[in-house]
């Protein structure tokens, strides 16, 4: 039941007249509730030139936005780029043939997936600032105290999001038609060979829509970096906030540049799936499959099922 | 490893966080029905608050509106729960109320997709059904809609909650003693033991975190509708 209207009737006068009246009041309602706090905020003296006149200088956005910003980003990028490809090489390892190597995989998996993310960060950031066997290698990689907070977001980003990518990409092969790996390992493939040539290919582009997702989940968590001291862009906010007694509405503002920035990541893999909705599958060169395709396909999933039952169910 | 969960209070920790996210849940749910309503509403309007309240909240840090509740509401804006005077926690329990006030905002976006995607589950045939017998909107959606949604939206509730209580330990970028505040402090003390302060505080959260997820697909599949 997805369509709206499904819910009720098309409405006549007297329906649209009380909808009108709902959609009135909600508004009032709504508007009330704006004025209350634009109220509270005048008599606190929120809208003094003061505060905001900051955020049309150059060394607001040069001194601690800009600088914050980037910061976050450069958290965020190399922990997509980090959960990626331990997320695909934990996938690869949770569909081994090996049993010991699936448990400890799963093991893996389930625990990091259960553990805060911020709780592996002030583990991380702790670890290297205060045991003394981590001090000691980090002083011989020539690492600072600096260093440490942006490899303790990252570690702690990671560690949470490979997991999770893992399971993405784990069930991404798991919706893919049996015929694929009964036609890999029929031309002679071994079945790791069918997992990193045809199987996982095909479970990243089908999946790509929530993988995309997944970067929003990174970028927002980076912000985590906030409590263990990474100068990320909450962190200069509250020094900028504190420079110009314009708390409020510096975290305001940096509210505005979270939001576009996920709201865009967000639209971006909107786009992405409704492409690949139009084109039915998103495999490169695949094309839409005609109609007897798709039923050989279907047939060709039920074999697998049966076969994957009669093997005792070793796929997942 | 027990000498040190004693030394440091780690199950008073816990409790705090079980407290959060106790609360939190509570009101997380309600506020997220009531957006999970304005978006299935025949009126667009209260549509567009409903989706615009998603998308701004889902779309921000937690940590920037537990931080804000706590720099921007309460500093810049006074908001506060408790009673000032003759309080000597005030702090501590205005800023439980402030990182409540955060999570149950930022979560509420979540449930009220989860029940959404629970509506996504109830066959065409029951609404039509029911506003063939006469019911109205308002009448469908809690006789008939809302009911069936709920139900079918346990699992994905289930996981809200579980990203709640694991949310919890945010609340220490406002000062509440959880458990994150607590680790930090034993890390600053036995630095030698780091590992297995890291383990007793992870295994807590699988100990919490675990019953939910069994929880919700017992109940999910206890209460499934039988169609």
């Amino acid at each position: 039941m997805s369509a709206q209207q499904v819910l009720f009737d098309i409405p006549g006068p007297k329906a649209r007249a009380r909808h009108l009246l709902y959609g009135v009041l909600g508004t009032l309602v709504l508007l009330g509730l704006l004025v209350l706090v634009l109220i509270r905020m005048a008599n606190r003296g929120q809208f003094e030139a003061a505060k905001w006149t900051p955020f049309l200088e150059s060394n607001t956005w040069t001194f601690y936005l800009l600088p914050g910003l980037l910061a976050t980003l450069q958290a965020a990028a190399v922990a997509v780029v980090l959960s990626m490809v331990f997320g695909i090489a934990l996938a690869m390892l949770r569909m081994s043939d090996i049993a010991p190597v699936r448990w400890a995989s799963g093991v893996f998996v389930e625990f990091f997936r259960a553990v805060p993310v911020l709780i592996m960060m002030i583990f991380t950031w702790q670890m290297l600032v205060k045991n003394p066997t981590m001090v000691g290698l980090m002083d011989s990689l020539g690492l600072t105290g600096a260093n440490a907070t942006f490899i303790a977001v990252v570690v702690g980003l990671v560690l949470y999001n490979a997991s999770v990518i893992c399971e993405i990409v784990r069930n991404g092969v798991g919706s893919l038609p049996g015929g694929q790996r009964e036609a890999g390992l029929s031309i002679g493939l071994s079945s790791a060979q069918v997992r990193r040539a045809i199987l996982v290919p095909q479970a990243l582009t089908s999946m790509l829509p929530a993988l995309i997702s997944q970067i929003v989940v990174i970028t927002k968590d980076s912000a985590l970096g906030y409590i263990i001291t990474y100068p990320e862009l909450l962190s200069r906010t509250r020094q900028l906030g504190s420079a110009n007694a314009n708390t409020l509405a510096a975290y305001l503002v940096a509210a505005v540049i979270f939001i576009l920035i996920n709201y865009a990541i967000t639209k971006l893999a909107e786009w992405i799936e409704g492409r690949q909705r139009r084109t039915r599958r998103g495999t490169p060169g695949g094309g839409a499959p005609t109609e007897d395709e798709e039923q050989a396909g279907q047939r060709a999933a039920g074999a697998a099922l049966g076969a994957q039952a009669r093997a005792g169910g070793t796929q997942r | 490893m027990l000498e040190l969960i004693e030394q440091f209070d780690v199950i008073g920790a816990f409790w705090l966080n079980i407290r959060l996210a106790a609360v939190s849940f509570v009101l997380a749910m309600v506020l997220g029905t009531v957006v999970a309503i304005l978006r299935l509403a025949p009126v667009s309007v209260l549509n567009w608050f409903g989706a615009t309240y998603v998308t701004l909240l889902r779309n921000t840090p937690l940590t920037l509106i537990i931080v804000f509740a706590n720099l921007g509401l309460w500093l810049q804006l006074g908001i506060e729960f408790v009673p000032r005077e003759d309080n000597p926690n005030f702090i501590l329990e205005n800023n439980f109320w402030l990182a409540v006030l955060g999570l149950t905002v930022y979560h509420a976006a979540f449930i009220c997709e989860a029940i959404r995607s629970g509506v996504n589950t109830i066959p065409v045939g029951q609404s039509e059904a029911a506003r063939s017998i006469g019911l109205g909107f308002g009448q469908s959606l809690r006789e008939v809609i809302l009911p069936q949604a709920f139900r079918g939206g346990i699992t994905p509730i289930g996981n809200v909650l579980i990203a709640l209580i694991k949310n919890t330990t945010v609340a220490v970028a406002i000062g509440n003693r959880e458990i994150a505040y607590q680790m930090r402090n034993m890390m600053e003390f036995r630095p030698d033991a780091g590992i297995l302060i890291f383990l007793i505080v992870a295994i807590g959260f699988v100990i919490l975190t675990l019953p939910v997820g069994l929880g919700t697909s017992w109940l999910s599949a206890k209460l499934a509708v039988k169609r």
